[in-house]
């Protein structure tokens, strides 16, 4: 008898069928660190310029900008990657019949949901927490071979890039916004798991009905609110002090806080109800 | 244990009856072909014994409910829908490790054996291979996996007459060991006939022939008769009737073989004459009358 580890097996499929989830965010930091190379020649000045207390030029930045765009682009494209993902997770194997081949092995359509959320919820944090602390690496590594060659102030340029503080404050951040994002998720694999074709339509339909309904009616935004909320609320409900959100210090990791947000159990409610009902219309799921 | 026992098993859709209250056994070791036209109930009769579908009645298979129970009944059933299911972005390996990965009773050793005998590599996709190779692989996935009851759902459509004849000498010689269970559905009827050990009829939802191949070769007899016999053997009351080069071919449900024989030539009707004598719009009047 095999030992078997259904779970497991089928969050690797997933990663097989799609490539994207981590091809994609590795072409975006190729990209990055191109144009972090081609700027580098820039890297001595700027730190003796900041050694030296000379304001940099508008829009170029601190010294750890180009860190923390590095981590906004994988944030960015991996967002686009899931919400892809997650509309196609219980649809296209219903388009392209392979449902029947998926259904005539012993995993149950709860171990399915369950690693299909799981790619988003967990699976894509992991991922972009490497790609981009390597990323990072990378460039601190080819900032240092610079800066040393051409005698820049290695030892102010290693104070004022606080890479070990961006590195604790990156899965803390990842972990609160993939709590917060249930919800979302556990929609979009919903709508992929119930509609027939045309799942992105579905998916934003009916919210941009809800919309404009409520304007027409009203003349208010709540539902906008609540929608811009749920999309990008994560990580400010995970960094956002007295209206900050920058990533400072350690003492931003208030989990209390957040932890006392009725938003955040709401959307763990509906979150599960959402996968709740993709179990059961998977086990009734025929190909389409 | 009976493998498969359905008692009274309905499946109602919206606007139509797919199966209507089918008794039906399958015991161990037994191959069975599961007959019948387009829309019979066939394919409902298939989802509902591997827990695709819900529905009315009592159903056991392994003596589990299939609906209630799925995926604990397919570590022990497998089935191939048909050709076209293997997902076409997969790897030949990834579809080896997967189903190493989830299934508790699959023998890679025994897969690899019989992909090497076929011209399939292991680093290709799905999509890449050739309908036949991918019935192939999906055979040889399944045939490696130590299952108590196969069901085969037109397995071969599509395939040319190579690939489908392969595919039944593997099922026989490499997997079939007299204590295994196959339920097969098909159109190409001629080509399982030798295979099978016991044939179902099934139409507009009801069971219209559950026989062994044993029982069904005494009981139904085809004669070839001249033009000068064909009025004598019309009073034996025979289900069919058709017109070849001017002799008349008959095919008798129950008939006395030795006074048949006085007619003309009598063997055993193949099992297309036999679902053509029996589910055909003619034969449905002269078995009422």
């Amino acid at each position: 008898m095999n030992k078997v580890r259904p779970f497991y097996w089928s969050v690797r499929r997933e990663l097989w069928e799609n490539p994207a989830l981590w091809v994609a965010p590795l072409a975006v930091e190729a990209v990055v660190l191109v144009g972090f190379l081609i700027s580098s020649h820039h890297l001595p000045r700027a730190v003796a310029n900041a050694a030296a207390g000379i304001k940099a030029a508008k829009g170029s930045g601190t010294l750890e900008t180009p860190y923390a765009m590095a981590a906004a682009a994988v944030f960015m494209i991996s967002f686009f990657v899931a919400i892809f993902y997650a509309l196609g997770a219980l649809h296209n194997e219903r388009r392209d019949r392979s449902l029947l081949f998926w259904k005539s092995l012993p995993v149950s359509d709860r171990t399915v949901v369950l690693s299909k959320a799981a790619i988003p919820l967990l699976v894509q944090p992991v991922i972009i927490l490497v790609i981009a602390v390597a990323t990072q690496l990378i460039m601190l590594l080819w900032s240092t071979i610079v800066l040393a060659v051409s005698g820049g102030d290695l030892g102010y340029y290693y104070s004022h890039v606080h890479l070990p503080l961006i590195w604790m404050m990156l899965p803390y951040g990842l972990a609160v916004n993939a709590l917060w994002d249930v919800p979302f998720y556990g929609w979009l694999i919903l709508v992929s798991a119930w509609a027939r074709k045309a799942t992105f339509v579905w998916a934003i339909g009916p919210w941009l009905a809800l919309m404009a309904f409520e304007w027409m009616a009203f003349q208010t935004f709540h539902v906008r609110d609540l929608l811009s909320s749920r999309l990008f609320g994560g990580y400010q409900l995970a960094y956002t002090i007295d209206g900050k959100t920058t990533i400072d210090t350690l003492s931003q990791v208030t989990p209390m806080r957040w932890l006392a947000n009725p938003g955040l159990w709401i959307g763990l409610v509906v979150g599960t109800a959402c996968f709740a009902a993709c179990i059961h219309l998977r086990r009734r799921n025929d190909p389409i | 244990m009976a493998v498969i026992e359905a008692r009274r098993l309905r499946k109602a859709y919206k606007s139509t009856l797919a199966l209507d209250a089918i008794d039906l056994t399958v015991e161990a070791g037994r191959i069975v072909g599961l007959i019948g036209p387009n829309g019979a109930g066939k394919s409902t009769a298939l989802q509902a014994i591997l827990g695709l579908m819900p529905f009315e009645g009592e159903l056991k298979v392994l003596g589990r409910d299939p609906w209630n129970a799925r995926d604990a009944l397919m570590a022990e059933v497998c089935f191939i829908a048909d050709v076209a299911v293997m997902p076409r972005w997969m790897r030949v390996w990834q579809a080896l490790d997967y189903v190493e990965g989830v299934h508790p009773r699959f023998d890679r050793a025994k897969a690899e054996g019989f992909l090497a005998k076929t011209e399939i590599k292991r680093t290709s996709r799905v999509r890449e291979l050739s309908k036949g190779m991918v019935a192939q692989l999906h055979l040889a996935l399944v045939m490696a996996i130590d299952a108590k009851l196969l069901v085969l759902d037109e397995p071969t459509l599509g395939l040319d007459l190579l690939y489908r004849k392969a595919f039944y000498d593997s099922l026989l010689n490499d997997y079939f060991d007299g204590e295994r269970t196959i339920l097969v559905t098909t159109h190409q009827v001629e080509e399982i006939q030798h295979i099978l050990t016991d044939v179902v009829f099934i139409n507009h939802g009801r069971i219209v022939l559950d026989s062994t191949m044993e029982a069904f070769e005494d009981r139904y007899a085809e004669l070839m008769a001249g033009p000068d016999q064909a009025a004598t053997a019309r009073t034996f009351n025979p289900i069919h009737e058709r017109q070849v080069f001017g002799r008349s071919i008959f095919v008798f449900d129950g008939a006395d073989r030795a006074r048949l024989a006085e007619l003309g030539e009598v063997r055993t009707p193949s099992l297309a004459d036999v679902f053509v004598a029996v589910m055909g719009p003619v034969s449905g009047q002269e078995r009422a009358a």
